[in-house]
This record gives structure tokens, C-alpha cells and sequence, in this order.
């Protein structure tokens, strides 16, 4: 295992008599997770795809010993899905749902302060460990058992990076998309953080975008307390100012969180910043 | 979501908030009316849902019913900034002897409401911000634990409130806080806040923005929008699930993902075309929806092509292909497209498309070319 998740995991799916939670756990199941699990009031003593479902997640946690647990329940369920999970000692929530509501977030993050719990998301693809464990809705297929590790706010355009090392053969340890939201569980210093005290990874991605100062604290903190070497995509450069671009996060407030800053936030400490998704892999290839 | 001036102050007076005594009128007749029954000096204020709508000549002092009438009629039918007038608030004119700025936010990465107070009232707080960033105070709330008395009580004293004045100050803070929490605001806001020549806090100019993932709580709330807020195609993306920004450019852009979206308008530009939009279908999105995106994309004259990037994950190619052709065969079209189809079902879309003769592009970079190739050659 890189971080977070890999073998040892041992995952719950909360909302998995839905549609996407249905879905997901048979993906996720082909890709070898151990889902031991799920979740659904109301639909206890059900199975779906070979996984037993239970009325509360302490009940789920008691029988199946449970340490991981990913969340399909529709946004104005998510606040009560994650303290749920929380108070049942899950240690680690990852939060797929999303148009969560702000304040949901902020009652949500007080909550967790108190606990060891960690939130990645909401909105977001949740995250992979290739070869080992798949804990979110990527593709599966496009990654690769290696050393580089990814963060991102972003979905699809982590599957853009993803596809563009795998097809130069770089490998990823592992990738995980904190998600768009202004207010998110992990931010990208905290999972830096762990990326530079695994041992399974060597050098790290981060893909950013407008929007909020993340990005201009994880410049700082990689300027402080990283050896290992970052490279950056910032996505965003040509959007107007005011608008918000589908992430909620994604909107740029009175000067602050243009893709620009972000950029020379970066480059002021001397990590490489591509103008193309495509042009991240070539950057990784070099620092190898 | 944005709310007028007149409806944040009626919540802020429901909340305990002192505003001034006025009404909204939609004629001119009307506006006379109401300065008549006011009595005394009035301001037709413009109710437009942007900022500088004093500067545009849309807030004016009127000394009579008579004059009321007179500026009425020069506002109404008024445009600001693209939008509009079609209704004034007329207020009974204050008597300021000081403006305060009073605004709460959520602080992204405290993570946590800030309350935002200065002393500089009556200007836009990004300008204080700028010109005297000392001059603003910032407060954080523990929203487990809410607005204490003892936080209201110490920010009117870093504000040099008079000790006469500090018992209306807690109370208004209180009633902006319960707006903020209640309404499920990303900001709410009194600019200014003034003291009146008889020592009283009223709140003459207000704003509230509403946090849209939270509207399915308010539906009170959710019936005030404005249709003028967003555009035709807006209302119709954001009615389809689609997010969708109109920009100024040539080049329509489908893509799944926002992130994904943006990247897809920066490519776009580097190869030297420009974004006419920002368009994300969202994860997963059947055949319907990408009719539903492209026939918004092809709604705007200015659209010379269309680049059509798919990264599919959720979203399965073969449903792309599908709706695009199924889309085509509704609004036949002569502007040019490309599309760039990978991820899940991209053999099958592959398929699809060249089946159609519709072309296809191996990678982004590739796509983008060929977009801004063919808006130039179009």
C-alpha cells in the first residue's frame, strides 16, 4: 500500500442499493477492493453484487470490521452519511456526492476536527492505489503500478495526467482527487503531507485550478517541507473573472485565485508548472 | 443566487435588523405615491443585480414626490451593465452622520463563517481592502457554537462605536448571523450601516447570496430569482443538469468535468483559437443531455466550431456518439465539429462516429488544432 488505501482496506459502501453506488461496487469489485460491506437504511439483510448491505454503518462496522468507507447518497443526505460514519470509528471517508451545501461542509469539518477521521471530498473521484485498491469512479485500466503520486481537485483531467504518464510507462503510487467544493475534507497540503513520508513514492503531481489560495499554500508548504520534487498543472488560464465554472470552487473572487498567481506562487519556489496536461508527463519523465 | 436590495432588507428586517421605511415601485406614478405617503425627502434606488448602480446614475435623490416621479421615470427602463430596470425601491432619504461596513463570508480556508466589519463604510469593501486592509476587522465563528454577545460587543468597540450604540450593534450583528445560517447564505451583507443624526443603526443598503446547493431547503427563497441573473441559454443548461458559462469566443467546447472543461478552453487558446463557452455535461451523462449541450452551443450565431472532448469514466463514449448524432439529426447544422472520445466504450464511439463520416481526433492537442483550424477556415 502507497497511502490511504491499498490492501489493507477494507471498504463500506454507503448508498449501495442506488444506481451509482450499484454501479460503482461492481467496478470496484473487478478491480480487486475489498468491499466487505454496504449501507442503506431501510435495506438491511439485502445483498448486492455478493456484498451484504446493513440498516447503520456501526452495525456494518461491528460485523465486518470496516475501515474505509466510500459515499453515493444524494448531496442533502451527505452530512449525515459522513458524521455517521465518523461516530462508528471509520477512519478514513471518502465523499463521491456531490452539490453538497457549504454550511453542511463547515458543520461537517467542526465535527471531524474532533475525531481522527479523514475526509477526502466531497465531489470528488475518490482515489487508487493501482494494483491494489480502487476507492472512487475512475477507470481503472488507465493507471499503473509506479512510483509517481497524484493530487488533484479535479476528475477527469486527473484521468487526462493519469493516461499521459501510463502511455509513457510512468507508473502512479498513488492518485487522489480531494475535489472541487470550496470547503473539502483534504486539502492539498495534507495529502503532500503524506505523499513526502511514503517511501512507495518518489516525486508527486499536483493538478490545481482557479479559484480559492490552496494552491498558494501548497507552493508554500512544498517550499518548506518537501525533498521530493513536484510537478504542477494549473487548469483555468482563460476563464473570466466572476464566473463560477461548474466546481463551485472553481470561480475567481476579487483578484484572488487567477490560474496566474497560482502559476508564479509555484515557479517563486521553483516548482515546474505545464502548460498542457500532456506536457506534465514529459516534465515527471525528467525528474526520474 | 443573487437578491435584490429590497428583498435582503425585508429578510433583514424580519431578522430584527432596523431598515429604512420604504416600498417597491414598478411605474413611475407609483414611486410618486409612495414619496407622497413617506413623506419628506425619499432615494429612488434601481433594483438590478449588480454593483455600481450608484456610479451608472441608477440611485437618486428626490426632495418631493413630484421629483420622485420625475427620477422614476428616468430609471425605469434604465440599463445597468447589460440588465434592465424594471423595479425601484423607494426609501425615505437617512440622515448619516457615519457609515459602518457589516458583511459575514465563509472563509475557505479557516473553513469557518467570518464576520467582516469596518469602520469604512458606505464603499465596497475590496476597496477598503486595497487602500487600508487595517481598516477591516475579521472575525471567525465556531458555527457549532454561533455568535457569542461578547464577539458583537467587542467588534463595536474596535469599530469606536459610542457605548450608547452598542446594545443595537449586538443586536443587529445577532439578526445578520441568524440571516446568514438560516438562509443558507455565502454572503450577506449591510454596506453601509449608518448612524443617524438621532444616534441609530439603520441598515440602508443590503445584499444576500444565496448558496444554490442549498435552495432545495428554501424554496421560499428559491422563488425570488431573477430571470434577468442568468442568461436564456444559462436557464436552459442549468435546467438540462448542464454547467454552462457563455463566453465571447468562436469555438464551442463539450467536455465531461470541469476541470477537464477549463483545461479543454486553455488548449483552445494556446492554439490560438477563443473559448465560446465553458460547457460541462457532468459525470455520466446519457444521450439526451449532449443532444440538450449542443443544440445550447449551436444557439449562439457566434459558434464558427465545435470541439467535443470526452474523457470517459462514468461518462461512456458510445452515449457521447450517440446523442451527438441523435442531436444532429433535430438541428442539422453546417458549422464544423471534431471530437475527441477516450475512456470508457471508446472503440464502440469510435465506431459510431465513423460510421457517420463525423470527425475524430487521437488527443487533445490534436482536437484543439483542428477546432481552431476549422473556426478559421469557416
Amino acid at each position: 500500500m502507497s497511502i490511504l488505501v491499498g490492501k489493507d482496506t477494507r471498504l463500506l459502501i454507503q448508498g449501495i442499493t442506488g444506481r451509482e453506488g450499484a454501479f460503482h461496487t461492481q467496478q470496484m469489485i473487478e478491480y480487486g477492493t475489498n468491499i466487505v460491506g454496504g449501507v442503506t437504511p431501510g435495506k438491511g439483510g439485502e445483498w448486492v453484487h455478493g456484498v451484504p448491505v446493513f440498516d447503520t454503518v456501526k452495525e456494518a462496522v461491528e460485523v465486518t470490521e470496516a475501515n474505509t468507507t466510500i459515499i453515493y447518497v444524494p448531496a442533502r443526505f451527505a452530512a449525515d452519511a459522513i458524521m455517521e460514519a465518523a461516530d462508528s470509528g471509520i477512519k478514513l471517508i471518502v465523499c463521491i456526492s456531490e452539490g453538497l451545501p457549504v454550511l453542511d461542509m463547515i458543520r461537517v469539518q467542526s465535527f471531524l476536527a474532533r475525531t481522527d477521521t479523514r475526509l477526502i471530498g466531497p465531489n470528488c473521484p475518490g482515489l487508487i492505489t493501482p494494483g491494489e485498491a480502487k476507492v472512487g469512479i475512475m477507470p481503472g485500466h488507465i493507471h499503473k503500478p509506479g512510483n509517481v503520486g497524484l493530487v488533484s481537485r479535479s476528475g477527469t483531467l486527473t484521468y487526462e495526467v493519469v493516461q499521459a504518464l501510463t502511455d509513457k510507462g510512468i507508473g502512479q503510487s498513488t492518485a487522489v482527487g480531494i475535489g472541487g467544493d470550496p470547503i473539502i475534507g483534504s486539502t492539498f497540503i495534507d495529502i503532500l503531507q503524506l505523499f513526502e513520508g511514503d517511501p512507495l513514492t518518489d516525486q508527486v503531481v499536483l493538478i490545481g485550478e482557479i479559484g480559492g489560495t490552496d494552491e498558494q499554500r501548497a507552493a508554500q508548504f512544498i517550499a518548506e517541507k518537501m525533498s521530493k520534487p513536484v510537478t504542477v498543472f494549473i487548469a483555468g488560464r482563460t476563464a473570466p473573472p466572476g464566473k463560477r465554472m461548474g466546481h463551485a470552487g472553481a470561480i475567481i473572487e476579487g483578484g484572488e485565485g487567477t490560474a496566474e498567481e497560482k502559476t508564479k506562487a509555484f515557479e517563486a519556489v521553483g516548482v515546474k508548472v505545464a502548460r498542457q496536461p500532456a506536457e506534465v508527463a514529459d516534465l515527471v519523465a525528467k525528474l526520474m | 443566487m443573487k437578491l435584490h436590495e429590497y428583498q435582503s432588507k425585508r429578510i433583514f428586517a424580519a431578522n430584527g435588523i432596523p431598515i429604512p421605511n420604504g416600498e417597491v415601485a414598478t411605474s413611475a406614478v407609483e414611486a410618486r405615491d409612495i414619496a407622497r405617503k413617506l413623506g419628506g425627502p425619499v432615494v429612488i434606488k434601481s433594483q438590478v443585480l449588480v454593483g455600481g448602480r450608484g456610479k451608472a446614475g441608477g440611485i437618486k435623490l428626490a426632495k418631493d414626490p413630484a421629483e420622485a416621479e420625475r427620477l422614476a421615470d428616468q430609471i425605469l427602463g434604465m440599463e445597468i451593465k447589460g440588465l434592465t430596470v424594471d423595479k425601484v425601491l423607494v426609501d425615505e432619504a437617512a440622515n448619516i452622520k457615519n457609515e459602518i461596513y457589516l458583511g459575514i463570508v465563509i472563509d475557505r480556508a479557516l473553513q469557518k463563517p467570518v464576520i467582516i466589519a469596518s469602520a469604512e463604510g458606505g464603499i465596497e469593501i475590496e476597496e477598503v481592502a486595497r487602500t487600508n486592509p487595517k481598516a477591516i476587522k475579521r472575525l471567525p465563528i465556531d458555527p457549532l457554537f454561533g455568535l457569542m454577545d461578547y464577539h458583537a460587543r467587542n467588534l463595536a468597540y474596535d469599530l469606536g462605536l459610542r457605548r450608547d450604540l452598542v446594545g443595537q450593534f449586538i443586536t443587529i450583528l445577532k439578526g445578520l448571523y441568524r440571516v446568514f445560517m438560516n438562509s443558507d447564505a455565502s454572503l450577506a451583507e449591510i454596506n453601509p450601516l449608518i448612524i443617524t443624526g438621532d444616534e441609530r443603526l439603520v441598515a440602508v443598503d443590503g445584499k444576500i447570496v444565496l448558496d444554490d446547493n442549498a435552495l432545495f431547503r428554501h424554496p421560499d427563497l428559491a422563488e425570488l430569482r431573477d430571470s434577468q441573473e442568468e442568461s436564456e441559454s444559462e436557464r436552459r443548461a442549468r435546467l438540462a443538469g448542464l454547467s454552462f458559462v457563455k463566453l465571447d469566443g468562436e469555438i464551442g467546447c463539450m467536455v465531461n468535468g470541469a476541470g477537464l472543461a477549463m483545461a479543454t478552453m486553455d488548449i483552445v487558446k494556446f492554439y490560438g483559437g477563443e473559448p465560446a463557452n465553458f460547457l460541462d455535461i457532468g459525470g455520466g451523462a446519457k444521450s439526451d443531455k449532449v443532444a440538450a449541450a449542443l443544440r445550447i452551443i449551436l444557439s449562439d450565431p457566434a459558434v464558427k466550431s465545435i470541439l467535443f472532448n470526452i474523457f470517459g469514466g462514468i461518462t461512456r463514449c458510445d452515449e457521447v456518439a450517440r446523442g451527438i448524432l441523435e442531436a444532429l439529426k433535430e438541428v442539422p447544422t453546417q458549422v464544423p465539429m471534431v471530437a475527441r472520445l477516450v475512456g470508457t466504450n471508446e472503440e464502440e464511439g469510435h465506431q459510431i462516429l465513423a460510421e457517420a463520416n463525423f470527425p475524430s481526433a487521437a488527443s487533445l492537442s490534436e482536437a484543439a488544432k483542428k477546432a481552431v483550424e476549422l473556426a478559421k477556415g469557416a
